[in-house]
């Protein structure tokens, strides 16, 4: 009985997420992207130290479809969009899920900037759709979505909000603390924001910055306080792509965390890839935006504790 | 031992050799960042409660509570005696130690006395309790509206609202959980 009455209670949000499926496929599909599907059981995922994959019969869940991805990219196909399901082990909270769904989409001769084009669009256009107009109310705050969206350095973040330095904070070996305690909770507000810019040690699969190499191009997306996307103008270096790994992999080897093989398939994909963008977007998340939920549990059916 | 992933509301942990209970907790991660734990900690000795974010790294004690069964006799001067009943020691907890237990105690009733390196920190008793009521205005037959109530004292001098119908003398359980009634007993 309580079951059921919890999940009757769903009814709306689970329509509004599958309204919020169907406009971002309407979306992409009118773009000239193909929807594809790559596998969830892969041999070797990309090493990121503070990412862990599940492991399943010896090889992993996805913790991203980005491998597969970018070996279509590289293969010629040029504009490519999945919405699937993605696994990380221990991440759960407000707003993780162990188990949630990723929208990634890539695109050839395109760098982040383009990416954060396509993000006012596409938000524009589900807030068309779903007859929110020009903005959002969410957590009592009304976002509003007029193009441009605010653009921020993380670097002009860290002094804006903390006043600190970038620098600074990784010496004090506190980065992500200050981001989420002191950034964060600003970002997103009145408006959308790109946090940009990420310093080259935070950017495993980004390019560094043409016109600074301290930084590489990637940026997320905030709304409400909220991060909704993590977007690179793609490493298409083979070999530089191949010393990060091994750096990360040796971070968590060191770390005591489960190894993982070089994911050998892709870094050799790498040299038929030409210039181009990826984005990785939460959709729990951006059905928490349009629901205006406070928590993940909120817009699905079945959390992992109600099974 | 526990570690951060093993974090959740109401765990109590050990710091600095003494007692605290996560009162609140949040899962924190930046996408490409690290797991953060960000939790409220209340101590239970002194009560003071702060802040403190832990990473996936933080390895915690769990903290040695022993809750011991004892029967509870009387309260004298704001104290609440209770007796082990294995080896009969008597112990007083403060009104503070009590908490809204009090409301509910009657003499030689059962009650477990939560004990951090046997020093008492907290009582709970049996989640309903029948309590006779001890004063009461009397029912006025004409206010049969549903959802109408009215203020009664039981007999360990709790008051609380009920359905206008009960009468002194009458006996009621209690939820001791939230102090509110759930309804009438007939002996």
């Amino acid at each position: 009985m309580d079951g059921s009455w919890f999940l009757a209670k769903k009814q709306s949000t689970l329509r509004l997420r599958a309204r919020i499926l169907q406009e971002l496929r309407n979306f992409f599909i009118a773009r000239g992207y193909l929807e594809i599907e790559t596998p969830c059981l892969i041999p070797a995922p990309a090493p990121e130290f503070h990412i862990d994959a599940m492991i399943c019969h010896g090889w992993f869940l996805h913790p991203s479809p980005e491998l597969c991805m970018k070996r279509l990219l590289a293969a010629g196909y040029d504009k490519i969009f999945q919405i699937c399901r993605c696994f990380r082990h221990h991440e759960r909270g407000a707003r993780h899920l162990p188990e949630f769904t990723m929208l990634e989409w890539y695109r050839r001769d395109a760098d982040y900037r383009d990416l954060m084009d396509e993000c006012e669009d596409l938000i524009l256009h589900l807030a068309a759709a779903l007859d929110r107009g020009n903005a959002i109310c969410c957590q009592g705050q009304v976002i509003r979505l007029q193009k441009p969206w605010e653009r921020i350095t993380v670097h002009a973040a860290f002094e804006k909000y903390a006043a600190l330095s970038v620098e600074e904070a990784l010496d004090g070996d506190c980065f992500d603390e200050v981001l989420t305690a002191r950034i964060e909770p600003n970002l997103g507000k009145e408006a959308p924001t790109f946090l940009c810019d990420y310093p080259l040690a935070l950017g495993s699969l980004a390019r560094v910055k043409k016109e600074d190499a301290s930084v590489v191009e990637r940026f997320e997306l905030y709304l409400a306080g909220m991060e909704l996307a993590n977007a690179f103008t793609e490493l298409t270096d083979g070999e530089e792509q191949r010393r990060r790994f091994v750096e990360e992999e040796d971070k968590r080897r060191r770390a005591g965390k489960s190894p993982y093989p070089a994911p050998e398939p892709f870094l050799k994909s790498l040299e038929s890839l030409e210039e181009s963008a990826g984005i990785a977007l939460g959709l729990d998340r951006l059905v928490m935006i349009f629901a205006d939920a406070l928590h993940i549990d909120d817009v699905v059916a079945f959390p992992p504790e109600t099974l | 031992m526990y570690a951060a992933s093993d974090l959740r509301k109401n765990l109590r942990i050990k710091m600095d050799n003494e007692p605290y209970i996560v009162t609140e907790f949040n899962f924190v991660k930046p996408g490409k960042g690290q797991a953060l734990y960000r939790c409220k900690l209340k101590n239970m000795i002194s009560g003071a409660q702060f802040e403190r974010t832990f990473r996936s790294v933080d390895v915690f004690e769990p903290a040695d509570l022993q809750e011991k069964k004892m029967q509870y006799l009387y309260e004298q001067d704001d104290k609440y005696c209770f007796m082990d009943n294995e080896s009969y020691e008597q112990i007083l907890l403060t009104a503070d130690q009590v908490g809204d237990v009090r409301n509910f105690l009657i003499e030689n009733i059962e009650a477990e006395v939560l004990l951090f390196e046997d020093r008492p920190l907290g009582v709970t008793i049996a989640n309903f309790m029948d309590l006779v009521v001890t004063e009461a205005d009397p029912w006025a037959r004409g206010d049969s509206v549903s959802g109408n109530t009215k203020p009664v004292t039981v007999e360990t001098g709790y008051v609380l609202q009920v359905p206008p119908f009960i009468e002194e003398g009458e006996k009621i359980r209690v939820d001791t959980r939230t102090g509110e009634y759930l309804t009438r007993v007939k002996d």
